[in-house]
């Protein structure tokens, strides 16, 4: 039973940061219908400029930790966005328009790019970081087992909060939300009734990249070791949530990724740590046979 | 004095303000990635050095590309011809009917020329795989317009159904190669199974998903497949039960020759030259036969085909099958010239390598999968000092393709059905990938 919810603690953990990946996905896909496949590289890569930051800023004299992380936080964020800026700019806006695979095929390129690109730089060994947030409060103590709630796990499941909390409201009640819900409707009819269609896009991708950014330092700060590879996997993780939780839907991404990270957790826990990812791509593929449409998607008529 | 051209430039002022934004976007971009580096020091920890000339001439490349660009085009997107102009196509149309018979001669010659370079035959060997793979990837995504991006997988079943098969009960090359055949199409038609009702990218993420599923297998499945280990010592081929040994009964002193390693090569070389062709024939005999007609079908209009009475399942199921095989036949051929294999000759990066061939020959023509593969191999073997950035270049070029020449540099397709006159018409009007 302990070691139960020790696992469902680090499930939700886990889960929260492939929620916020999730989402990037989930919007993109969404509005303009295609699978950014360079999202989980953008994941990386905010994960990386949140490292370097945060050694810069040690290096140049900032050594208050919770100081230090707020302006990590605001650069990768900044950073990362421009990122998605970028990409959107140069790899997709030219094939609006384009056959139907052309946007994903350059996406796979982006991908490429963006991981050789960091490991050009950076280099490919494993970056690790000591732990900045330690301690943790033990919820349950037997003499078989400890339950532990780390303030890292803490601190990464109340950021997502707030950030979905934002999020939420900046769909529901803002004007680039609400240009942002009618192009995901109708990009043509929303361009018809004045909605800049290129600019919301390209603020989807840039909101998308900040909160990707946002799980890059949580992943950072909860497992303290980065390479230029852990955006792939994630980033067909944080799919796979997407697709469980409904595509296009924005609770369904936050519950998808919860479910990923708790199928994984446990699967790992309870069955064998060494195909933990197979677990997660068998979901994947499940999903699509027997629920194509997710948990809370809407289902998608096809119009000749 | 034209206006028309002219308002497409920017004045001077105009350029300059472009040029300092991506300037600054080139900064923020580049600042932290580029500027600094992280590398571990002695005690473990990582310290930070800085590298501020390349950061300064990214920046400044992106300064100047970015003022030349505004100068001499203005805003408007830079397009180069999305398909050649018509009379080059005529030409191109006339010349390729050649250029295929051409690209084969000097395929049959190049052991003959090059007897003494190893180095050359080598490379020959692993373009005509990507060719073979090219091919076959090509029935999937060209012909029947399903994207698959997981189809290093089938090659991976080929490969390990070779080599487990002959490491364990001895069986020969000869044997192994219907069988892997029959296995990697028997694996692919279980991942077409699930997939029957996806569309486009959906199916993309699910083959991606089910490649890596099987690469993960056979990275931890340590007691079958030997894991990280892979599986070594697999036999090489033998000229049809001749070893190429040198001894008596070996391939050269049965046919009379003086023994010398070359003659494996050149045979690895003729094999997979035949096994590529056999590829490359099955399929146009197979675009003549209503299954083909039917994937092609499949690839226009998926809902008007189900309309007219195909049935898409069949059609999907044989499309992954038939490309799964090939996939599986020119994965034995790579266990056995290989000698050794393990998971990490079947990444994702296989995947998409295989993938930007077809992409780059225009997805559905033959020869320009062919002249790409050549292309992109003989491209990593001449920057082979580049290593590090071959991959960067490579992934620039396939967003570069896809946004300058979405259809592949043989821009033009052959119709399987036609009316009265037979001619070779524009790949823009040939659906891609909506199923």
């Amino acid at each position: 039973m302990e070691y139960f919810l020790q696992q469902l603690i680090n499930g939700v953990t886990l889960g929260s940061i492939y929620g916020l990946i999730a989402i990037g996905y989930t919007m993109v896909y969404g509005i303009i219908g295609m699978i950014n496949f360079a999202h989980g590289d953008i994941f990386m890569v905010g994960g990386f400029i949140a490292l370097i930051a945060f050694l810069a800023l040690v290096a140049i004299g900032v050594t208050a930790i919770p100081l230090a992380l707020f302006l990590v936080l605001l650069i990768a964020m900044a950073l990362t966005a421009l990122y998605g800026w970028t990409v959107e700019r140069f790899a997709y806006r030219p094939l609006r328009g384009s056959f139907r695979l052309a946007p994903l095929i350059s996406a796979i390129g982006m991908s490429i790019i963006l991981q050789n690109y960091v490991q050009i730089a950076q280099g490919a060994r494993v970056k690790p970081l000591p732990p900045l947030i330690t301690g943790g409060h033990t919820l349950i103590a037997s003499e078989s087992f400890n339950v532990q709630l780390s303030n890292v796990q803490i601190i990464v499941v109340v950021t997502t909060l707030a950030l979905m909390a934002a999020f939420s409201f900046l769909v529901a009640r803002t004007r680039l939300g609400r240009d942002m819900r009618a192009c995901e409707q109708d990009l043509k009819m929303a361009s018809l009734l004045g909605v800049d269609v290129d600019r919301t896009i390209s603020l989807t991708f840039v909101i998308g990249a900040a909160l990707a950014s946002v799980a890059g330092i949580m992943y950072l700060l909860y497992y303290g070791v980065i390479d230029f590879y852990i955006g792939f996997v994630a980033g067909v993780k944080a799919f796979t949530a997407a697709v469980l939780g409904g595509i296009g839907s924005l609770p369904g991404a936050m519950l998808g990724g919860l479910l990923i990270g708790l199928i994984e957790t446990f699967w790992s826990a309870y069955f064998s740590i060494e195909y933990k990812d197979v677990a997660a791509f068998s979901v994947l593929i499940l999903v699509l046979i027997f629920l194509p449409t997710g948990i809370l998607g809407r289902p998608e008529v096809e119009k000749v | 004095m034209p206006r028309a051209v002219d308002s497409m430039r920017l004045p001077l002022a105009a350029a300059l303000k472009d040029a300092v934004f991506a300037a600054l976007i080139a900064f923020g971009l580049f600042f932290f990635l580029i500027g600094l580096r992280t590398e571990q020091g002695p005690t473990g920890a990582l310290q930070i050095t800085t590298r501020l000339p390349a950061l300064a001439m990214l920046v400044g490349a992106a300064f100047a590309g970015s003022f030349l660009r505004a100068l001499l085009f203005g805003r408007e997107p830079i397009r180069l011809g999305r398909t050649l102009p018509p009379a080059l196509t005529r030409i191109a149309e006339r010349a390729g009917r050649y250029a295929g018979l051409a690209l084969l001669a000097f395929a049959l010659l190049v052991p003959v020329l090059f007897y003494h370079d190893r180095y050359l035959l080598d490379l020959g060997i692993m373009v005509l795989t990507y060719v073979m793979l090219g091919w076959g990837l090509n029935i999937v995504v060209g012909l029947a317009g399903l994207l698959d991006l997981g189809y290093v997988a089938f090659y991976a079943v080929g490969a390990y159904s070779y080599a487990l098969l002959a490491t364990t009960f001895g069986l020969s090359f000869w044997i192994c190669l219907p069988l892997a055949g029959i296995l990697a199409s028997f694996w692919g038609v279980i991942l077409g199974f699930p997939v029957l009702r996806l569309r486009g990218d959906y199916l993309a993420i699910v083959t991606l998903a089910f490649g890596e599923i099987i690469r993960l297998i056979l990275l931890n499945w340590q007691s079958f497949t030997g894991g990280p280990n892979g599986v070594s010592s697999i036999p090489r081929p033998s000229f049809f039960g001749l070893p190429f040994v040198d001894e008596a009964g070996g391939f050269a002193s049965t046919f009379g020759f003086a023994y010398s390693p070359t003659h494996r090569v050149v045979f690895l070389f003729y094999l997979i030259l035949a096994l590529a062709l056999v590829t490359n024939w099955v399929t146009i005999r197979l675009r003549r036969l209503p299954i083909g007609r039917a994937w092609e079908a499949l690839r226009e209009d998926e809902i008007a085909c189900r309309s007219l009475g195909i049935n898409t399942t069949t059609t999907k199921l044989t499309a992954f099958a038939m490309g799964a095989m090939f996939g599986g036949f020119a994965g034995s051929f790579f266990a056995t010239r290989q000698g050794f294999i393990s998971p990490e000759s079947f990444t994702f990066g296989e995947s998409a390598l295989v993938l930007a061939i077809v992409v780059l020959g225009g997805m559905g023509s033959q020869l320009g999968v062919a002249v790409a593969a050549f292309a992109m191999l003989g491209g990593f073997e001449l920057f082979r000092e580049l290593d590090q950035y071959r991959m960067l270049v490579f992934g620039f070029a396939m967003v570069a393709i896809m946004i300058w020449r979405p259809r592949g540099l043989i821009a033009t397709r052959e119709p399987s059905v036609y009316l009265g006159e037979r001619k070779a018409v524009a790949g823009t009007l040939v659906q891609q990938g909506r199923a």
